[in-house]
């Protein structure tokens, strides 16, 4: 066991909690930063391609897990805000802004339509604003044929290359590239966002989600840090649609469908709900569950000769594993990973309950 | 001039009279005790001052400003901290975060500034642990300093939420039943800690409590209240003996069962 002796209050404020947890993390960044290494000695870059499409689906858990796991503010309408960060990025490329002007602003203006949209229903409580969100995303479909002019409709639109200083990005001919300007945004995001949960601003958001009532009385003003709330994560899904865009290449009005936003939901809750790390076990998971019944469906076919082709074997097995999830490990993957380590350092002083929650007393009447 | 003053507050749930035309003060450095049986309307008073519910009629002064035309959010930004009867707490938290949010009256830097944590960000952080450090000391939370909510027992949540309303460095503190759930030993660390926060921090302390050997070990005036009416308003011994206040309590048997629980 470690003991975590605070010599003054930067103990607490610091990113680490200790050296040895800088270490460890350095490691992990040296780690992603040597990845490409890999793919360049075996000569193909396929499976980079998927890495990074993980990552672009865990900078949108992030942007899900900063309104539900730390806000407790559910939503089953994100594809919706990645679509905004998605067309507004290729138009405004389009109309010529250089891609480090587009990119950002496609994602604050993102952030600002889904504020406008929000601020309605940030009223509506648990079920009531996942009902409202879902709504939202059922009808950004049709919102994308509508908007033909700027979206492409039902045809679909390419979207550009990336720019920066005459450095030409793109998925295909430039991979690792790719990969590194993913990279740098999901760094820069981890980090805007562990900065937010150790200042007053974050704080707040975990006040509102523990007790709205106690929030109040602690002289947080609801309705401005829910709204704050969700413009930053309507801002992040935005720039995750933006470069989900530039990943896929192409993209239509079944682009960012009803299933992208549930998938979003699953992901933070099998990850693990108010970790930032929930984010990224859930992107990987997801990121693994196709390739993981591509390549068992291959397997099955070439070694054994059985076709297995039923339509909705994805959704259903992803549906299985959730339910897993939330009946075996309601704390997530992150939250597994902690019980682990905890057991081991505390070997062999572990207790089965020490993660149960402790329920002393009734809550019978919230104000009282 | 009076720090606290209600004037003639009535609050209707429905048919049900809670509070019925209360006029109160509170003066600047005392300890003021609201008893009075279950459902008197102790509680909706607080929730009055906090802004949780709208008087139909009366109203409530905090140093010399009108709080009905603030909202409940803005109630701490005058001064006032408060606690609940049943504890709410930040429970996914640890209690050291818990004793943050109550700095939240105090913050400084805005939203740019959190998220690239800038140096007045980190600054206005220093402040806010050296603040919340001293109510850990104060309170002898050290042990819980990182624990979270969730796994702490009664009796210590109590504590935590004591000092959350301390951290935000109050004028009027609020308790509602600081002392209830609590064992003997527990409840003579409160009576010390509510002598302490009144002498030395100089925090008035407005609590409703049950407790007639804490009320009247540390309170200077008193009011009963029933069925949602002022019956006397004195030091605990005058109110305790008096007969509309004896006859109010009645068959309920608080006051003279927890009126010796404490010498
Ligand atoms: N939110 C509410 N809605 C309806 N009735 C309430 C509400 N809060 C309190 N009451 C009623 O008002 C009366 C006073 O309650 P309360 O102030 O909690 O009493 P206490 O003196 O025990 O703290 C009780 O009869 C209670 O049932
Ligand atoms: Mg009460």
């Amino acid at each position: 066991m470690r003991f975590v002796f605070k010599t003054s209050y930067d103990a607490d404020i610091s990113l680490f909690k200790h050296r040895a947890q800088a270490v460890w993390y350095g490691l992990l960044l040296l780690l992603v930063l040597a990845t490409p290494l890999y793919f360049v000695l075996i000569g193909d870059a396929y499976l980079l391609g998927e890495i990074t499409g993980m990552l672009i689906l865990a900078i949108a858990g992030m942007a899900l897990m900063l309104l539900t796991g730390h806000t407790g503010l559910p939503s089953l309408g994100h594809a919706t805000f990645m679509a905004f960060g998605c067309y507004l990025n290729i138009n405004l490329l389009g109309a010529g802004l250089p891609w480090l002007i587009a990119f950002p602003l496609s994602g604050l203006i993102a952030g600002a339509l889904g504020t406008m949209i929000a601020l309605p229903v940030l009223r509506l409580h648990g079920v009531y604003l996942a009902l409202a969100t879902l709504a939202m995303s059922i009808l950004t479909s049709d919102f994308v044929v509508i908007a033909e002019p700027w979206t492409g409709g039902i045809a679909g639109a390419a979207v550009p290359d990336i720019n920066i200083f005459g450095i030409e990005i793109n998925r295909y001919s430039t991979p690792y590239k790719f990969y590194y300007l993913v990279l740098a945004v999901a760094i820069l995001m981890v980090w805007f966002y562990r900065n937010l949960l150790r200042t007053p601003t974050g704080r707040s958001f975990t006040a509102i989600r523990d007790s709205e009532i106690s929030a109040r009385a602690m002289g947080i003003n609801l309705t401005r840090a829910k709204a704050t709330s969700f413009f930053l994560s309507a801002t992040t899904a935005g720039l995750a649609g933006a470069l989900f865009g530039h990943s896929a290449g192409y993209v239509t009005n079944e682009t960012f469908d009803l299933v992208m936003s549930i998938t979003l939901l699953l992901m933070i809750v099998i990850g693990g709900l108010g970790f930032i790390h929930g984010a990224f076990f859930g992107a990987i998971v997801v990121g693994i569950i196709p390739v993981a019944i591509a390549n068992g469906r291959t397997f099955l076919s070439t070694t054994f000769d059985v076709n297995i082709n039923v339509p909705g074997l994805e959704s259903a097995l992803f549906a299985f594993i959730l339910v897993c999830f939330i009946l075996f490990e309601p704390m997530g993957l992150y939250g597994r990973w902690l019980k682990i380590r905890t057991y081991f350092e505390l070997f062999p002083f572990y207790r089965k309950d020490m993660f149960k929650r402790q329920k002393s007393y009734l809550k019978t009447d919230r104000v009282q | 001039m009076s720090l606290l003053e209600i004037e003639n507050a009535t609050l209707r749930f429905g048919g049900l009279v809670a509070v019925d035309n209360v006029s109160l003060q509170v003066n600047e450095g005392e300890v003021f005790a609201l008893v009075g049986p279950n459902g008197a309307g102790k509680s909706t008073v607080f929730n009055l001052i906090s802004r949780f519910y709208d008087p139909a009629e009366g109203s409530i002064r905090f140093d010399g400003k009108d709080l009905l035309k603030h909202t409940a959010d803005q109630v701490p930004g005058f001064g006032i901290a408060r606690t609940f009867q049943n504890i709410e707490l930040f429970e996914q938290a640890t209690v050291l975060q818990n004793l943050l949010v109550g700095r939240h009256r105090h913050r400084t830097t805005g939203l740019l500034s959190n998220i690239v944590f800038s140096p007045k960000a980190y600054r206005e952080e220093l402040r806010h642990r050296a603040a919340v450090e001293e109510v850990i000391d104060f309170l002898n939370l050290q042990p819980y300093r990182d624990k979270m909510i969730g796994g702490l027992p009664y009796g210590v949540r109590k504590v935590v939420e004591l000092g959350r309303a301390l951290a935000s460095e109050p004028k009027l503190l609020l308790l509602d039943e600081p002392a209830s759930g609590l064992s003997v030993e527990e409840t003579q660390d409160m009576a010390f800690w509510i002598e302490d926060i009144q002498t030395q921090m100089g925090i008035s302390v407005m609590m409703v409590e049950h407790d007639m050997g804490l009320v009247s070990a540390v309170s200077g005036r008193v009011m009963a209240l029933a069925d949602g009416k002022e019956l006397a308003t004195g030091t605990a011994a005058e109110v305790q003996s008096h007969p509309v206040v004896i006859e109010a309590y009645l068959g309920t048997g608080e006051i003279s069962k927890t009126g010796t629980s404490r010498a």
